[in-house]
């Protein structure tokens, strides 16, 4: 599977590349190469190795062993942090480095006013002029003054991948080379499926200009869309690397996982003739429009659209997390006005909220395991006037098992889990409330093949145990895997239901591409 | 380190989980030493003093450890009013002011208004409580950034302390309240330590043992997270603003007792020492969280070197010197655990 490719005609050569984090190995005996002008896939599963072999090149970790060749030269380990710039290397990271406040044009240029040559009088009509017409080279639509907080993240991600190619070109310039190579780290985790496309036009673009780009991404469907190669680690380890034109999902799959998935229960009935527990009237939100919907007796329904449809706020809505302007809840046969909603009400009437952005909504990182998955049943731990530490660790570690969290270290730290493992513990904080109407908002986003398996699995047991489901999601292939009926929005408004057999992937994103039209 | 990277073997499937566990111990080992790292170096410096021939003959006796355990009383009151807010996410600037207000109130109504000194006492901690209700309501309806209102609040109470002072100092407070706080000894100490004890003992208490503590500190370190997971954050904001306000004004009770006076300005002077003790506090005993426990450890490690160097000949300069390095010192520590921290766990 591995490809033998001379030295002298790979842009970037890894060597042997190990790396330890005090017991844990992160990476072991990796090598690869990266081609001039190939856009170049990395996946692996939450904790592969991806990141830190990232992280060396960019030069945060020192390599415990082995080599880096850039264009054929030998590159002295560990790298300085930022000498990858004068090596013709960028980075897009996951989190983009914008300043949110700040004009378009003020963060495409930072680099540039923050350099030492740096003049007491800034051209601003020039630079602009000069944003523009770069914008214009890459095909992109955007008012140098506008703030970037008010851009759709999509923009916002291709201003980010502009500027890094920028200042890869600078550097190109003075290293005397035409060949440049940039990383984007998973820069589509957070972005909607509906609008990746552009970005992909945008890395067509840059692979023209003989640059390289290498893809960190969880998303097989957009690997296998964008790439020319791809290498696959697992465990810290090099698993092959694959031209992409010869391989399948399926293929990808089991090189990233080692094993085939077991596909889950595709098979969806139709329940909406069952018993409604949950009945929602006139819901109104900053985008969504007079929305009414049931979710009947061991229902799990979709929430689904294009970006700015609406549907997204639902979760929210219901749980009291964000202003409604009206709306009416019924959860068996108990009635609540949703504008006078909070979460903690919410709590009290059975409902469970899952937010999708795990970092800021769902727990906090510097706290233990034990601390975040015990705050909504704090109470119950409360005996006798001391809280009861021991059983709450004991619980947490008995829940951890549950959900498959792996280490089952209950007092280590949350963001010291990967993404999979957090998410799971998001999941079996909420369990543990035994929801009866359990609230999803993008629950797989950024997490590994094997943790969404587990996470969609333990959604289906929490309704087996009498919850009933809305998950809000753009994840089509995820939407028709989890849900017995799918709603689309486009506008505000509910625009189709899909129940049965008709709730198919294909079925889903034909709808939502449809709606843009209504 | 080389890694010379076996083959998964499973005939020997211990190899990796026994440089884990040794890792793991030698990393707990690290952690005892970070965490009683204050404690050590308050025992150096109390030592140093100890040998040291200049002061031998003075520091290490019964009556100087009487003077640094009994002499602090209000600067542990001040720390532990400010830790609470901290811990919740807000600043409370206005501790300092708060408490200087509450011993001039004690001195008004008690002397010139001839108040019994009970009356006037609990006059000063419903004093404490509004002030912290004027700070919270302004933070959490307004939505200001606490570090301003209570800047500019703690500032007002302090132009109040001026007004109804007449910017003269107040002596002749009630003998009872002096006896309670400083005459009277228990081991040797005046009982005033041990009323900072007690209310370290209690905060500690509120901090590890209830619910209501796991709360604060997802509060302080999540707004959205305790939000979503059913806390009144605002309720908790508002409490931990008005513990501090009572508490500072418990301070200004013991001030007010350990001087029988009042003056306008000196407990203003606090507001340092007492940031540089919540902040130092932090870094031990629960290092990376603001804890009583640790503060109280920093209060002393911080006045024994103080008083060590004043035996010295130093002069007041020295106590600007201690706080003021130490509070930029501890803030830098914490921030190098945070970053090694992170550099451990690969993010």
């Amino acid at each position: 599977m591995e490809q033998r490719v001379p030295q002298s005609t790979s842009l970037l050569a890894i060597r042997h590349l190990s790396k330890a984090f005090g017991g844990a190995r992160a990476l072991a005996d990796v090598s690869f190469d990266v081609l001039p002008g190939e856009v170049h896939g990395l996946l692996g599963e939450n904790g592969s190795g991806k990141s830190t072999l990232i992280k060396i090149l960019a030069g945060y970790h020192s390599p415990d062993a082995g080599d880096v060749e850039v264009r054929g030269v030998p590159v002295r380990l560990p790298l300085a942090p930022g000498q990858f710039r004068k090596l013709g290397m960028e980075f897009v990271h996951q989190d983009l480095g914008l300043i949110l406040s700040l004009s378009v044009l003020e963060n495409l240029r930072m680099g540039i006013l923050a350099a030492p040559k740096n003049r007491l009088y800034i051209p601003w009509k020039r630079e602009r002029a000069k944003a523009l017409k770069t914008f214009e080279l890459y095909g992109l639509d955007l008012d140098p003054k506008a703030r970037v907080g008010d851009l759709l993240p999509v923009e916002r991600a291709m201003l980010a991948i502009v500027r890094a190619v920028e200042g890869m070109r600078d550097a190109m310039a003075e290293a005397h080379t035409d060949q440049g190579l940039l990383f984007l780290d998973e820069p589509t985790a957070f972005l909607p499926k509906d609008q990746v496309d552009k970005l992909w036009a945008l890395v067509r673009e840059i692979v023209k200009t003989n640059a390289s780009v290498v893809f960190v991404s969880h998303d097989l469907h957009e690997v296998l869309q964008i790439t020319n190669r791809v290498t696959v680690l697992r465990n810290g380890r090099h698993v092959g690397t694959v031209t992409t034109a010869a391989t399948s999902r399926d293929e990808l799959v089991h090189l990233i996982v080692g094993q085939a998935l077991v596909s889950l229960d595709a098979a969806h009935d139709d329940l909406r003739n069952r018993q409604p527990v949950v009945r929602i009237r006139d819901l109104e939100g900053s985008r969504l429009r007079k929305t009414a919907l049931d979710v009947h007796e061991s229902e799990v329904v979709g929430l689904t659209g294009l970006l700015g449809a609406g549907y997204e706020e639902i979760p929210y809505l219901i749980f009291g997390a964000q202003k409604c302007a009206a709306g009416h809840l019924v959860i068996d046969g108990k009635s609540t006005e949703l504008t006078s909603m909070t979460p903690s009400k919410a709590m009290d009437v059975g409902i469970g909220l899952i937010p999708a952005d795990r970092q800021r909504d769902g727990s906090v990182g510097s706290l233990s395991i034990t601390d975040n998955i015990t705050l909504p049943v704090l109470s119950s731990y409360f005996h006798k006037l001391v809280l009861l530490r021991r059983r709450m660790m004991r619980d947490a570690r008995r829940l951890m098992a549950r959900v498959d969290v792996r280490p089952a270290e209950p007092l280590m730290t949350y963001s010291a889990l990967s993404g999979g493992n957090q998410q799971k513990v998001l999941l079996a904080k909420w369990l543990q409330t035994k929801p009866r109407l359990l609230l999803l908002h993008e629950p797989t986003q950024g997490v590994d093949i094997g943790a969404r398996q587990k996470i969609l699995t333990l959604v289906r047991e929490s309704v087996a145990e009498g919850a009933v489901v809305l998950c809000a999601s753009s994840d089509y292939e995820q939407i028709a895997l989890l849900c017995d009926r799918v709603l689309v929005f486009a506008g505000g408004v509910l625009v189709q239901e899909l129940s049965g057999n008709e709730v198919t992937t294909e079925r889903i994103t034909e709808q939502c591409l449809k709606s843009v039209q209504v | 380190m080389p890694i010379d990277a076996p083959a998964p073997d499973p005939m020997h499937p211990s190899d990796e989980s026994l440089r884990q566990r040794s890792y793991m111990r030698w990393q707990k080992l690290s952690s005892i030493a970070g965490q009683y790292g204050l404690v050590i170096a308050w025992a150096v410096v109390a030592l140093f003093f100890t040998l040291l021939p200049q002061t031998s003959q003075i520091f290490p006796t019964g009556n100087n450890f009487a003077t640094i355990f009994g002499s602090q009383a209000v600067i542990v009151m001040l720390t532990l009013a400010l830790m609470i807010p901290l811990t919740a996410g807000d600043y409370d600037l206005s501790v300092g002011f708060t408490l200087t207000f509450s011993a001039m109130l004690i001195a008004v109504l008690n002397v010139e208004n001839h108040w019994p000194i009970v009356l006037a006492v609990f006059a000063a901690l419903v004093a404490g409580a509004l002030i912290g209700i004027v700070n919270g309501a302004f933070i959490l309806i307004f939505r200001i950034d606490s570090l301003i209102v209570t800047l500019g609040v703690g500032t007002f109470v302090g132009g109040l302390v001026l007004l109804i002072s007449g910017s003269n100092t107040i002596g002749g407070v009630s003998t009872g309240l002096v006896d309670w706080v400083i005459v009277r000894r228990f081991l040797g100490i005046p009982l005033d330590f041990y009323y900072g004890l007690l209310l370290c003992l209690i905060i500690w208490y509120v901090f590890e043992l209830t619910p209501l503590g796991r709360r604060l500190l997802f509060v302080g370190r999540g707004r959205n997270v305790a939000r979503l997971s059913g806390i009144n954050v605002d309720r908790v904001r508002l409490g931990a603003l008005i513990s501090s306000g009572v508490i500072s004004a418990l301070g200004g009770v013991v001030y007010a007792g350990t001087t029988g006076a009042a003056d306008p300005t000196s407990g203003t002077q606090l507001l340092l020492p007492a940031f540089a003790a919540v902040f130092l506090g932090a870094t031990t005993i629960v290092p990376g969280r603001f804890n009583p426990v640790g503060s109280l450890v920093a209060v002393f490690f911080l006045v024994t070197g103080i008083t060590g160097f004043q035996l010295l000949g130093a002069e007041s300069y020295v106590e600007n010197l201690f706080y003021g390095g130490a509070l930029v010192i501890a803030v830098a520590l914490s921030q190098l655990a945070r970053r090694r921290q992170a550099l451990e766990t690969g993010n």
